[in-house]
């Protein structure tokens, strides 16, 4: 079993309507090599789902977005996403579904369980529900009667997920110490993609000690694309933290977009590498401090 | 003992928001409410469960900004952090960009929803947090465009309006002015102690609906021992940058 392939490969992989929904959370582990390739691809009109950083910030400029489903898109220790915002404010991505955290992963946990909804009592009382109509309510079936919000499955084509060491056979290990959602991601989707900072044999995946970091198991995963610094310029704990400079850079670069492109996302990832400095100098980006 | 300032009224305030809450995840989000957060669980209630403001939760609060050896206790992901707050044992404070009479804040979106002038966060957690345990607002500027008239622009947390099938529970409000709550006749808002050198006038002037006045005191100002700990875990004096000029 291999299932190893290039990022020309996973391209081949996706069509422009998908429901693409991609792992990470805000500015940390996000598969931003793949979002780069979808970037340079021909793919568009997605349907994005995402705990949102940079992946939507790029996508937003790159006017890839039909819909985008979040819960936030922020860049964690820069607050507000500039892309993201320039794209709400001048008009160009009215199509949104706005969500709380928490029903986002209500969503997700419905499409994994093949649940039509979940029930909960998060959205009322607020505009949630007023900007999200096609959001139903229910009246619990036992004696409470009480109505509930009916939060639909948010089912995905494809997931995409950064992670710090796989197999060819599609096991994982996420090592960061908060594993975010991805594994609801990976079970919501038709098929997940990983991409990896390592790819290793099975037997050095690590054995009992390891074990607890694979956080799905690898009959999810269709793809698994080598991509060493492939989060960057989000952060990929332990092995790095994000670049703050480069985010700094990328959000300063809102209205002349096509020159950040040119220099950052135009590029395959030996190229990239080189531009940001190397990858060693990835690989010395220390982890955030809180 | 040194001046009290804005910051440390603030932070010795909002540290007793927590005082009577018992073994909860106290969750101060922003600077101002995290080191209140802190000195709660050090001075008023050490049953309190604090995080590192990552992914662990931690014994003891630590100086903010500088080296530091973490002493954790146990694990707080976001995947856990919803399941606590679901169950309800959690009280956060937050900072939203609009609260409104009602006590709807906003951190999403300021202008037409389709097309906002000013796109902020999203909603993150406000609609699960509001509808599951209690909440404290800290607002470093209280002003007419934090303390809307008539109501926030987009509502991402639950307030108190008749036709809601919850209700949310509202600690208290912390600004640069006074101390307030939602405790007032119908959840009216209120004012419970005014900063000093603060004039009545300048909160009403700066607040776009009722305040109630009725029965107010003069904020109490930190003790010396709340300083020292106050400088202890924030020895930059990152907090005064939190107030402007």
């Amino acid at each position: 079993m291999n299932k190893v392939i290039s990022i020309d490969q996973f391209i081949a992989e996706l069509d422009s309507g998908m429901t693409i929904g991609i792992g990470g959370w805000g500015a940390r582990r996000k598969p931003m090599d793949l979002v780069r390739a979808i970037c340079r691809s021909s793919i568009k009109d997605l349907t994005v789902v995402s705990y949102g950083g940079p992946d939507v910030g790029l996508l937003c400029s790159e006017g890839k977005i039909n819909k985008l489903i979040f819960g936030f898109v922020s860049l964690d220790l820069i607050p507000l996403e500039a892309h993201f915002r320039k794209a709400r404010q001048n008009g160009s991505l009215k199509n949104v579904s706005e969500l709380d955290e928490g029903m986002l992963q209500w969503g997700l946990r419905a499409a994994a369980m093949r649940l039509p909804f979940l029930p909960t009592k998060i959205g009322f009382g607020t505009d949630i529900l007023k900007y999200n109509p096609h959001i139903k309510t229910i009246v619990s079936p036992y004696q409470d009667q009480q109505e509930l919000v009916a939060m639909p499955a948010i089912n995905l084509d494809v997931a995409i997920i950064h992670v710090n060491q796989a197999d060819k056979k599609g096991n994982t290990q996420i090592y960061g110490p908060d594993p975010f959602f991805d594994d609801l991601f990976a079970r919501a989707a038709k098929k997940t993609f990983v991409s990896t900072e390592k790819i290793v044999k099975t037997e050095d995946l690590g054995g009992a000690d390891k074990a607890i970091f694979n956080r799905f198991e690898r009959n999810l995963v269709k793809g698994v694309i080598a991509s060493p610094g492939g989060a960057h310029p989000t952060s990929c704990a332990p092995d790095y933290g994000f670049d703050l400079s480069h985010l700094k850079d990328y959000s300063s670069q809102v209205d002349s977009y096509p020159e950040y492109k040119k220099r950052f996302v135009d590029l395959e990832l030996a190229d990239y590498h080189i531009a940001v400095g190397g990858i060693d100098s990835i690989y010395s980006l220390p982890l955030p401090r809180f | 003992m040194k001046d009290s300032n804005i910051a440390d009224i603030c932070i010795s305030q909002a540290a007793r928001a927590w005082a009577d809450d018992g073994e909860i995840l106290a969750t101060g989000i922003g600077l101002i409410p995290r080191l209140a957060a802190s000195l709660s669980k050090i001075v008023f209630n050490e049953g309190l469960m604090i995080t590192d403001g990552e992914t662990y939760l931690i014994d003891e609060p630590f100086p903010l900004g500088v080296e530091r050896e973490l002493k954790i206790e146990g694990y707080m992901s976001y995947s856990r952090v919803f399941e606590n707050l679901w169950g309800g044992s959690r009280h956060a404070m937050v900072t939203p960009t609009q609260i409104d009479q009602f006590a709807q804040m906003n951190i999403s979106c300021i202008g037409d929803y389709a097309s906002p002038k000013v796109q902020l966060l999203g909603s993150r957690g406000f609609p699960g947090n509001s509808i599951s345990h209690k909440n404290s607002v800290f607002i470093p500027a209280h002003t007419l465009k934090s303390f809307v008239e008539g109501e926030v622009d987009m509502v991402s947390s639950i307030g108190f309006k008749k036709e809601n099938k919850y209700q949310p529970q509202i600690g208290k409000v912390f600004t640069n002015l006074g101390v307030f709550d939602f405790n007032g006749d119908n959840n009216s808002f209120r004012l419970i102690s005014i900063h000093p050198d603060v004039d009545l006038a300048s909160i009403e002037q700066s607040t776009g609906f009722q305040v109630d006045v009725s029965n107010y005191v003069e904020t109490e100002l930190p003790s010396s021992r709340e300083i020292e700990i106050i400088e202890y875990l924030d020895p930059k004096g990152m907090r005064f940058s939190v107030f402007g000029g």
